[in-house]
Parts: C-alpha cells; structure tokens; sequence
C-alpha cells in the first residue's frame, strides 16, 4: 500500500523495479494457464475490456482480446476507421461514452504521443497504454524482458541488449530501453545517425551508428521493423542500402555471444532488418515473444481490472 | 493458544489416512494427489510418503493455486499474489484427493474444484484434511480429515511445520500468523 500505486499502465517510466517485476513474476503464473487443456480463468467473470485501436494493429489487438478473455473478461473491440472518430467524435468524447457504458479497462492504441495519459485523466477506467505515438508501448517492453527471463534467468545484471533499427521513432524501442536499464541490463542502441534521436544518451545506454559495436558480445538482439512508409525521406536510404548495412544476418549473428536470443516485435520485414535464416534460426525467440505476448497482457489486464484499492499495478 | 494436533498425531493420522486411501481405492492405481496452495503442500507431502511406504511407489502429487477461482477474485485480495499451478499428468479419468491443512468455510474448496476441473475431467474428487473446524459456507465435507474441532468464531487454526513435523493449533484471529507451512517451490520469494 504504498503511494507510488499505478491502476494504469501508461509507460515503463510509471514503473519502478518491484512493479515491473511484480507484472513479470504474475505473468509467470498466467503463462502457465496458457498452456493448460483449458486455457480460461474466471479472475475477471464479470469485468467489460475494451480495446479501442485508433491505429491498426492485428497482432497487439488479437493479444490483449485473448488475454481479456482468457481472463473471463468481457471484451470488446473497436477500431478506427469504423469507430466514431471517423466521424468527428473528439477523444474526449469517447471517453465519456466508454466510461458511460461502464468499461474496467481501456485499452488504447494512438498515433498521438500521449493519447493514453490524456484518457486515463477523464476515465474512470484503468488505463493500459498499447502503444502511443512515438512515446511508449509498455507491454511490448514488458513481454520482451518476460521472454529473455524465460531463456536466460531473472537477473539481468550485466546482460548486453543489443537494440538495432529506427530509435527515433520506435516507441518498442523507448519503452525496451527504460525497461532493461531499470532491471539492469547493459543497452546498446544502433541505427543509422538520421534515425537516433537528440538527447538519447539520456536513456542512459551506450550509442552506435553502426550496427557492429552493439552487437558485439551481445546475449540478446532485438531488431526493429523498418516501417516502410518512412522510406523515400530523407532520413532513410533504400531497402537494400538499409538490408546491407545495418540488416541482422548470420555473418553479423556471429559477433553476438553464441546462445545469444534474437528478437522482433513483428511483424517483420524478411530481408531487410533481418535475414531469412535468421528470423527462422535456432537463435530466434520471435514465436516465443508471441506466447510471452498474451501471458503479460492477462498480468496487466489482470492487475489493473482490480477493484481501485486493492491489487493495483505498483503496491509491493 | 492451544494444540490440536502435535507432530507425532500428525503423523499417525496421515499413515491411518493412507490406510484408508489404499483401501478405498484398491491400491490406488490411478490416484492423484492436488494440494491445495500453499498450506496443503506439506501435507500432500506427507501423505505422499506414507502412501509410498504402503504401496511400494507415491502417487502423483500436483499443486494448484485457487487465487484466480477465488469468488471475490477481483475485489478482496490487498495484494494478490499467484503462484504455480503444477498438475503432473493428465487427470482425465483419475482419483483426485485434494489436500489442504484447515476446511473452514469451503470456499478455498470449491475453487480448487473448478481448477481442477479445467485439468481434466477426473472420475471422482475426493477432499482431505488435517483439520474440519465448523463455519461452513457450502455444502462441503471431507472424506478424510485428521481431527474434528469446534472452534470459536475469534479464534483461528494454524498449521506449520517444524524439523519435527506438522503441528495444527489453535490461536486467537488476532494473534499473528505463522510462516506458511511450506517452501514454496518455484518461487524465489
């Protein structure tokens, strides 16, 4: 019962260590749960989640829908372009009228940074922040530091994390960064000079702007995706310059420590930040990032549809 | 603060049990034992051994934790914490005996039914106790239990174990707790 309580969760810069590691050591009982014959809990019989999705997203929204309901929770999705903001509605707007309708939990994904800390203030809902902008998606962070605990140990002490790709504008990366430097790990962050962002030494994590250094001696190596519709700008060469340069293949793999994991948020684009053999080689954790995915978004689903009071995000 | 049952009627009781087990269950081929987290783990041990000693072999012994199947889930817990549920084998067809130290009120009870329940189908649960202590709220019993005891709605039963064994005793609500019965495995907390 402390005061740095959280019933949201909006960013890994909300958390400190004892709530980031509660959501991981409660996401180990519910990955357990994944895997029985059935795969159902009745820990939020009753509870309403909706996912509201401003920007299009198969992979996170299919994952918090099947943790909502294999919490028992009563899901609902709505999209963007079929909602009512295709129509003019403010967020402000939908707020109220979610609210109205009495949801637990509101889940939002939103091209604007801070979109997620503007619900939670007018919502009596709790509030899961599934990417905003170029500001956080803290439960890919969350699922990425769940899944290297299941292949290499709960401390991260020491661990060199490579993280490779567009920094600027990766909200995974952001969220990645904040989240393995508080559980102590070593990060390294590479990409091309144009795609690191000013004032990223305060990440507190070693800079590249080539793709070697990172990944030098690494245990883990996680891979951005080169979102195309940046292609063409100014700050990003061609594809194929791109692949040659800072792509992850097995001739680069080889600087990373051998057992090293390699990892992607997904979806990927094969050939360009990361090789064929790669994405599919014994080194690749990527499916088990996928499982990881549904294990802690039923934690956080979990933690932040309790009663306001009782089992909130951030009490120890 | 008085004892209601000290290591060695712990232990006599739970060879008496398995007696009773084998017995009732012809040699207990396809016999399960669940522990009911965390203060059953101790005691399913304990029962497993003596099963063993009779039979020659231990049943399987799992675990489940009733923390998500609790009725008030989402609303009573300060601070919940789930642990492991660990199910050895498949209980489709099998002879579960749920173990737990205290049934109180029988609702730890029924939600460890319904975890079990999505395991498998097992052919038939049975429940098994240290202590049956009055304040029912279901409609539950025990087929085995070591001792019966009416205790006052102020007081609370504590079971622990020590190097000598399990102790069940009696002590007022207020009076604090004892540290759980059992390590509990899979946890570094």
């Amino acid at each position: 019962m402390t005061e740095d309580r959280l019933r949201h969760l909006l960013g890994i810069e909300d958390l400190n260590l004892r709530s980031a590691e509660r959501v991981l050591d409660t996401a180990q009982a519910f990955l357990e749960v994944t895997r029985r014959p059935v795969r159902k809990v009745p820990a939020l019989r009753g509870k309403t989640i909706i996912n509201v999705f401003f920007e299009a997203s198969t992979r996170t929204r299919t994952s918090f829908e099947l943790a909502g309901k294999r919490l028992s929770a009563d899901v609902v999705n709505i999209g963007g372009s079929s909602s009512s903001t295709s129509k003019g509605e403010t967020l402000r707007d939908t707020v109220n009228t979610l609210d109205a309708m009495h949801a637990d939990v509101i889940v939002i994904r939103h091209a604007a940074s801070g979109a997620a800390h503007y619900v939670a203030r007018y919502s009596r809902a709790g509030v899961v922040n599934a990417g905003d902008g170029m500001h956080e998606h803290p439960t890919q962070a969350l699922l990425d530091a769940f899944t290297i605990r299941q292949h290499k140990g709960n401390d991260f002490k020491g661990m060199k994390v490579a993280i490779c790709g567009d920094i600027t504008h990766s909200r995974v990366a952001r969220s990645n960064a904040l989240l393995l430097r508080m559980l102590g790990a070593d990060v390294a962050l590479a990409g091309p000079r144009t795609l690191l962002p000013s004032g990223v030494e305060s990440f507190g994590c070693r800079v590249y702007d080539r793709i070697e250094p990172a990944l030098d001696g690494a245990d883990v190596v996680m891979m951005l995706r080169i979102q195309r519709e940046r292609l063409g700008a100014p700050l990003l060469p061609a594809l194929r310059e791109y692949a040659r340069v800072f792509g992850l293949n097995s001739t680069r793999l080889r600087l990373a420590k051998p057992g090293a994991l390699v990892m992607h948020p997904g979806p990927m684009n094969r050939g360009v930040e990361i090789s064929e053999d790669v994405a599919d080689g014994p080194h690749s954790v990527i499916l088990n990032q996928v499982e990881s995915g549904v294990a802690v978004r039923m934690a956080v689903l979990y933690l932040a549809a309790s009663e306001p009071g009782t089992a909130a995000l951030a009490d120890g | 603060m008085r004892t209601l049952l000290d290591p060695e009627s712990v232990a006599r009781g739970l060879r008496r049990i398995a007696g009773e087990i084998v017995e009732r269950h012809a040699g207990a081929p396809d016999l399960v034992l669940v522990a009911v987290r965390r203060g059953g783990i101790a005691v399913a041990q304990a029962l497993a051994k003596w099963l063993s000693e009779l039979e020659g072999h231990a049943p399987p012994l799992g675990s489940v934790d009733i923390t998500l199947y609790r009725d008030d889930a989402s609303t009573a817990l300060p601070n919940p914490r789930i642990g492991p549920s660990e199910i050895p084998c498949s209980l489709d067809g099998r002879h579960v005996i749920l173990v737990d130290d205290v049934l109180y009120t029988g609702r730890t009870v029924r939600a460890a039914i319904d975890a079990v329940m999505d395991y498998g189908r097992p052919r038939l649960i049975e429940l098994c106790v240290l202590v049956d202590r009055n304040g029912r709220e279901l409609p539950l019993q025990a087929n085995y239990f070591l001792k019966a005891e009416t205790v006052q709605s102020d007081e609370r039963v504590d079971v622990f174990q020590d190097e000598r064994g399990l102790s069940a005793l009696v002590q007022a609500k207020s009076a604090p707790s004892i540290p759980p019965a059992a390590p509990r495995p899979g946890e570094s907390s």
